[in-house]
């Protein structure tokens, strides 16, 4: 009996990661399908928190991919080993904090590690030359097999045929007439191949695949290691960085409001984490303050909450402010006036 | 037999998954085992996991702000 060779797909969500996987599936390799979590994937999260969006939630589109191919999933956490990438990034950033080639590079070592546990015998991603300015040029192929050390166990189906033989297609587990030569920035030839295959509804990323390709992110994101003096951050701030306005009125802190009441009970949550601001005589948000404060600057804080409370014309509006331990004070404060709050407080 | 219990509150999608997924690994088939949340994600997406991996949904409901999936563990 022939041995039933085996592939791991890296499965991003997107349209190119299923092809990629679809055409080898047809050729009879077994295919299963990885997707890393690194925190910053654009995932139903504002959605999940955001009252008005909640009636219908979103799909996890790694997960329908997975279903449409009729393949397993494996979600890796990734989180921890993953802030390297997003401090030191050999290759650099992208247009924002989007460390696009590192990440490639990290999470094909990832799966090559995997293939090696799992017994399976090579490795695919829908990447496609000249698709992304950033980590899919010609020049960067190479570079990502290399410095991943997955080497030609790294086949990219949907342009094979511009590259040189990897080992599947030399071994003849896969057939190298039946790949593909996609390039450029088009999604046509993508498209037809979705056609061909059936394949309808599928997700249509607009700038990556995660939110450090935002650039409101990652100023909000950059914002942060300033303010800490390092980068780093853990997952609650990068939760947060999707949550609510945020604003910093001075360098030793930042004021993250509740937009909607979705946002305010998520952000509730923290408020064991953060001395948390809410109005009292009037309907308002809930806030969060981020930073070591001074009275002086929680009253700021406090006159910031209430310019975006019901009271924000009020002459004076009572507050709430409650600190890490629940201790709570009561404050009466005249809200900002838009003059007062400087565009640069902004995020 | 008694439940095995995975508390995801708080929890945003897709961790919810991933703590089933990794708890799935190392429970024989047939055991129960349920998954508390908080993101209504949660609801389309460990069925949605738990039909690619061979498990079996046997119940979801919400409850307050809580939303439950009850799985029964598949043969690997
Ligand atoms: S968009 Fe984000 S997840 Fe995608 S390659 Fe770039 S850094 Fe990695």
């Amino acid at each position: 009996m022939t041995k039933q060779i085996k592939a791991v797909a890296l499965i991003s969500g997107g349209l190119d990661s299923l092809l990629a996987a679809k055409v080898i599936q047809e050729q009879g390799v077994h295919v299963e399908g990885i997707n890393f979590f690194t925190g910053f994937c654009v995932e139903g999260h504002t959605h999940a928190i955001r009252k008005k969006d909640k009636a219908k939630p979103k799909r996890n589109n790694a997960l329908w991919v997975a279903e449409q191919l009729g393949i397993k999933l494996h979600i890796i956490d990734i989180v921890e080993e993953y802030k390297q990438v997003v401090f030191n990034p050999k290759h650099g950033y992208g247009a924002n904090l989007n460390p696009c080639l590192d990440c490639k590079i990290f999470m094909v070592q990832k799966a090559k590690e995997w293939i090696a546990e799992n017994g399976f015998d090579f490795i695919i991603t829908g990447e496609v030359i000249g698709q992304r300015p950033m980590s899919q040029r010609k020049d960067t192929m190479p570079v990502v097999s290399r410095e991943s050390g997955a080497d030609e166990l790294l086949l990219r189906p949907l342009c094979a045929k511009n590259l040189p033989e990897t080992k599947p297609e030399r071994e003849g587990w896969v057939k190298r007439d039946a790949l593909h030569d996609f390039s450029g920035r088009t999604r046509k030839p993508q498209m037809a191949l979705a056609k061909q295959f059936q394949i309808e509804d599928y997700a249509q990323p607009a700038g990556g695949c995660c939110f450090l390709t935002d650039a409101q992110y990652s100023s909000k994101l950059a914002d942060l290691w300033e303010a800490r003096g390092s980068k780093q951050y853990e997952m609650d701030d990068i939760m947060l960085l999707k949550v609510g306005r945020h604003m910093r009125p001075r360098p030793n802190f930042k004021v993250i409001i509740s937009r909607e009441e979705g946002e305010g009970n998520f952000l509730q949550g923290y408020r064991k984490q953060f001395v948390s601001i809410k109005t009292t005589s009037h309907a308002g948000p809930l806030a969060l303050v981020d930073g070591e404060v001074s009275s002086d600057d929680l009253y700021l804080a406090a006159q910031l909450v209430a310019r975006y409370s019901q009271g924000k014309m009020a002459e004076q509006v009572e507050l709430e402010i409650t600190d890490r331990e629940g201790n709570v004070e009561q404050v009466a404060v005249k809200p900002l006036s838009p003059s007062e709050i400087p565009e640069e407080w902004h995020l | 037999m008694s439940k095995v219990i995975v508390d995801a509150r708080r929890l945003l999608c897709p961790m919810p998954v991933i703590r089933v997924q990794d708890r799935a690994k190392e429970l024989a088939p047939g055991t129960v085992l349920e998954a508390i949340c908080t993101d209504p994600g949660a609801l389309n997406d460990i069925p949605a996991w738990c039909r690619i991996n061979g498990h079996k949904v046997l119940e979801t409901r919400s409850q307050d702000d809580e939303y439950i999936v009850v799985v029964e563990i598949g043969e690997e």
